[in-house]
């Protein structure tokens, strides 16, 4: 061995606390990039793979009732290689064990057993047989929450006759891959479920023979989708088509690319911080290294070594502190990411999970954090070139300090002056070490402030604006009468109507497919409810928008739209936009509801009814409400808020662990290093110090009351940094689906705050030890 | 201070049998081989001898920085080898003054502030510009340690051992970095020091001519003082030259 390579070894060995340090910042930010790439690479594998075998469609349509005829004229649309057609419509379910009625999205098969497109995987029994009336075969998410066994029975209202359905077979489809219930964006998988039947038995129960409501079309690979939805609408519009949507509209894939587009937005976020933190903290560290070497390096000059050996050497140094945290990272990420693709495993229905190490991966986030680091140490070994031999053999002449504040200093003790003049006389280290500090507070803060956001969708969303208990919808618009009929069910207090219309609105050349909801000028059950909890009356004239909506249409308030009613006598009406009405999830309209009938031709029909009831008679209700044909879907909020509450604990709270620890890595490794640094710098007046009889505390305020100081500056700054990185965050995450509110509670700062400084104090602690085991009598006799 | 008034010609310091191994490894290095040594009120020692002859160890002992392998010291009938650390940085902080060779100020503090330093922890100290004063500094106070030449430097540092009163004063080669001018304008602080207040003094030098300013020479070799001689009278500093 060299002898160098030999001092190598021996250094690396003595500054082992800060090669750790260092190694685990870039381990995590090496080891994010390595999750959140190959959970996302899991992810897409998984899904292509299903979408592949299962023949995921391209375009899908829903419309009231087509004879089977039209599905030739659909088949023969330019760019059509396949159209399918079936029945779909949702049911109340009887589910043994749950109080409340469940809803049921009933999805027929073909009389040949398995569908062309949107194929079913079957996992356990199998496909209700051709001419079946009452076998089912049951999404695998409904069937697990039910801890459903081949055999089981379940009751469902199909179009208002009560059926006994028999569970055959338990299944997974591509269109369900992410389950949710018509207007949810949260799976509850006790209350939803997707249930595939016989398409006879089905088009029986619904009045559909001969006829079907609900289409599937894929495109030859040269298709141009606008046009083939243009002239799939055109075909179906006769027969109350409700508007022609592509693949990436389609609710499960839509929320799916939704999350794979955040995994991209992190590998891009995150680990860029901890590497330019690791990249500062080599910096220092070998700058460091390279002042208390200076001696030995004039020596090795003088002997002969060129500079770029002796840079080398300190390369080398860098390189070796890379490779124990890339090769942490490596493990760490591929560890995490495995763990983080089976999390989404449960969430995202895939018949697979196809997790890999993915090779380029790997390399690129070795490659990034190696650049990174050389870098720095580049930046730092530049000063060994210049020192001529001569001069690096002298002992390095002391720092000059200048009395940069006289007058404030004034009053305080000399200790204190100490760490201030410490501060400012090397400046720039003091403020990197400051914002590596602030950056740990905003890793906590803008990772966590995704909990303060959700909780405030819930109570605009679930508590200001639904102030019903249950939601019912009907199979068909009916009279208000029916009104009537509910306000006597046991337990009801009071009941208040709604209308959804489904329509496409028009502006200019952009076009979205919406619904108006038509809510009671006087509701006080179903509210809508601005950001700041502002109830707004629906308008009398115009439509009442989402901001997203506005912004898909391009509209302000004052424009009008054309509004295609997809339903019913399919008139197309010019309303204005009376307001936008700042809500966070998907692209709601709203109107006064006898405003709203009049304006389609339809006065007096409603299509569901808002609820309060009285909780003592929740069962009482639950089994009138679950014989009742007439009643299509109940919704229970309650069990939606704890459904919603219980899915985003799950899937947060494993990844906020995971920021809170890395936020407290970076403080740790940051604090932990410049304590480690500043002690090395100045072992000899702390020893002094000591031996002047000041006490171990008293040496220690001066060596952490500069990193305390440091601290504290960086506290508010984290959070403001924080606050910004959530900005950037939400307009990253924002999509058609829904925007999140930039809401940050001081619970949030709080724990930030809270994490950083418990990793100050454990720093503080590492290195008071070294302050105890100074060397008084050696710092005596030598220069340093 | 109070002690002196009750208990005036007792010994300070009372040390006997010192012995200090060091032990390195496989070898051991005997540093003190059994020293006994009485230190009288006010009074100024030297200690001579060449480089690891011991008198640092002895030094390093007496002021509470060091323990001996076995061996008592005694200050003013307190055992100071059985204390605890804090009692020790206790007894530093109220009674001792160091100069070292090396000056040893803290850089990001002026001279006035490195003498404050001191005085801010102690129990009745002097003025801070008063101790420079005393070292003919009063006209540097405010220049930081980069701007202030060796000599100057270790003058601070002599006032900021004395500036707290202290009742023994322990200087290590305070000379050895400075050239012969330099070094009397320190010696002459030091002696003003140990003549104006009273402190005991301890020097430690390998430079014979310094000699002639103690009350008393104690010249060491091998961890034993080998010769112990007295002065009849003091020489000023200004005679010295080397």
């Amino acid at each position: 061995m060299r002898a160098l390579d030999r001092k190598l070894y021996r250094t690396l060995w003595q500054i082992k606390g800060q090669v750790f340090a260092v190694a685990v910042v870039v381990a995590c930010g090496v080891a994010v990039f390595i999750m959140a790439l190959t959970a996302l690479r899991a992810l897409q594998d998984s899904r292509d793979a299903f979408y592949d075998a299962g023949r995921f469609a391209d375009v899908f349509a829903h419309l009231k009732r087509a004879p089977d005829a039209v599905a030739r004229r659909i088949a023969e649309i330019p760019g059509v290689q396949v159209a399918e057609t079936r029945i779909l419509a949702d049911a109340a379910l009887d589910v043994p064990g749950l109080e409340e009625p469940a809803i049921g999205r009933m999805v027929s098969l073909p009389p040949a057993g398995r569908p062309i497109l949107n194929e079913v995987i079957v996992r356990r029994g199998r496909l209700p047989a051709a001419g079946s009336g009452d076998e089912v075969a049951v999404a695998e998410a409904f069937a697990r929450a039910h801890a459903f066994s081949i055999g089981d029975r379940v009751s469902a209202i199909l179009n208002g006759r009560k059926r006994t359905l028999t569970v055959v077979g338990i299944v997974l489809s591509p269109e369900y891959v992410y389950s949710v219930a018509p207007g949810m964006l949260m799976p509850d998988d006790r209350r939803f479920g997707v249930l595939w039947m016989d398409e006879k038995a089905l088009a029986a129960a619904f009045d559909l023979d001969g006829a079907f409501n609900d289409i599937l079309l894929r495109l030859r690979r040269d298709a141009a989708a606008a046009e083939v939805i243009a002239r799939l609408d055109q075909i179906i519009e006769p027969f109350g088509g409700r508007g022609a949507y592509a693949r990436k509209d389609q609710i499960s894939h839509a929320l799916l690319t939704g999350e794979l587009d955040q995994l991209r937005a992190l590998s891009r976020m995150i680990p860029p911080v901890f590497l330019g933190i690791a990249a500062f903290l080599l910096y220092v560290m070998v700058s460091r290294l390279v002042t208390v070497e200076r001696q030995q390096i004039g020596l090795l000059k003088a002997c002969g070594y060129r500079n770029g050996a002796i840079a080398t050497h300190y390369l080398e140094l860098t390189l070796a502190v890379l490779l124990v945290g890339i090769a942490g990272g490596i493990a760490g990420g591929l560890w995490l990411g495995r763990e983080l693709t089976e999390i989404y495993g449960r969430f995202y229905h895939f018949p697979a999970l196809y997790y890999r190490p993915v090779p380029w991966v790997i390399a690129t986030a070795s490659a990034i954090a190696v650049m990174a680091g050389a870098a720095a140490a580049l930046a730092a070994t530049a000063r060994v070139a210049r020192l001529p031999p001569a001069t690096a053999m002298q002992p390095a002449a002391p720092p000059v300090y200048n009395d940069i504040l006289p007058g404030l200093l004034g009053r305080l003790t000399q200790p204190s002056r100490i760490v201030i003049r410490n501060i400012l006389r090397w400046p720039l280290r003091s403020s990197l070490t400051t914002l590596g500090i602030a950056l740990a507070v905003a890793t906590i803060v803008s990772s966590s402030f995704g909990f303060d956001a959700v909780e405030r969708m819930i109570q605009i969303s679930f508590f200001t604006a639904q102030r019903f208990d249950v939601m019912l919808t009907y199979v068909e618009p009916k009279t208000g009468a029916v009104a009537n009929e509910v306000a006597r069910l046991p337990g009801v207090q009071a009941v208040e109507p709604f209308r959804a219309v489904a329509v496409r609105l028009r502006h200019g050349h952009r076009a979205e497919l919406s619904q108006i909801t038509g809510l009671r000028e006087d509701g006080a059950l179903r509210r809508i409810v601005t950001a700041d909890f502002r109830a707004v009356p629906p308008p009398r004239h115009g439509l009442l928008v989402s901001p997203k909506l506005a912004e898909n249409l391009g509209v302000v308030p004052g424009d009008d739209v054309s509004v295609e009613i997809m339903e019913g006598r399919r008139r197309t009406l010019s309303l204005p936009i009376a307001g936008v009405v700042e809500e966070y999830l998907g692209t709601p309209a709203y109107m006064e509801i006898e405003a709203l009938g009049r304006a389609i031709g339809e006065p007096g029909q409603v299509s569901g009814s808002f609820l309060r009831i009285d909780p003592l008679a929740e069962p009482a209700l639950f089994a009138r409400l679950k014989e009742i044909p007439n009643v299509a879907t109940v919704a229970v909020k309650a069990a939606t808020v704890r459904s919603f509450r219980d899915t985003m604990a799950e899937s947060m709270s494993i990844m906020l662990t995971f920021y809170i620890a890395f936020g407290g890595v970076i403080g740790l490794g940051v604090l932990y290093n410049s304590a480690r640094i500043a002690l090395s710098e100045r072992a000899r007046e702390l020893a002094t110090l000591r031996v002047l009889g000041f006490t171990r505390f008293e040496v220690s305020y001066i060596l952490l009351g500069e990193l305390a100081l440091l601290t504290i500056a960086a506290l508010p700054l984290g959070c403001v940094l924080g606050y910004g990185w959530a900005w950037g965050i939400v307009q990253a995450f924002e999509s058609d689906m829904f925007v999140i509110p930039l809401v940050i509670e001081r619970a949030t700062y709080g724990t930030a705050i809270a994490t950083v400084l418990a990793a100050a104090v454990l720093a503080g602690f590492l290195v008071r030890r070294n302050v105890d085991r100074l060397d008084m009598v050696g710092v005596l006799k030598t220069m340093e | 201070m109070s002690a002196e008034t009750v208990l005036p010609r007792e010994p300070v310091f009372v040390a006997r049998g010192l012995t200090k191994v060091y032990r390195t490894g496989e070898t051991e290095v005997h540093a003190l081989r059994g020293v006994d040594l009485d230190l009288a009120p006010g009074e100024m020692v030297l200690l001579l001898g060449p480089s690891g002859s011991g008198k640092s160890t002895l030094l390093n002992i007496l002021g509470g920085l060091d323990r001996p392998t076995s061996g008592t010291v005694s200050f003013r009938g307190t055992d100071t080898t059985a204390l605890p650390d804090a009692a020790l940085t206790e007894f530093r902080r109220r009674h001792v003054g160091f100069v070292f060779q090396f000056y040893n100020l803290i850089p990001s503090l002026t001279a006035v502030e490195n003498v404050a330093l001191v005085t801010e922890i102690a129990d009745s100290p002097m003025k801070p510009a008063e101790a420079l004063a005393l070292v003919g500094l009063g006209d540097r106070l405010n220049h930081f340690p980069a701007q202030l030449s060796g000599g100057e430097q270790q003058r601070v540092a002599v006032a900021r051992a004395v500036a707290k009163r202290p009742e023994i004063l322990l200087c290590d080669e305070p000379t050895g970095a400075l050239d012969s001018r330099t070094g009397v304008v320190v010696l002459e602080a030091i002696e003003a020091a140990n003549r104006e207040l009273g402190a005991t003094t301890v020097v430690i030098t390998h430079n014979s001519v310094i000699a002639g300013m103690a009350d008393r020479v104690l010249a060491f070799r091998d961890g034993h003082v080998v010769e112990e001689r007295r002065n009849a009278a003091r020489r000023p500093p200004a005679e010295l030259s080397w």
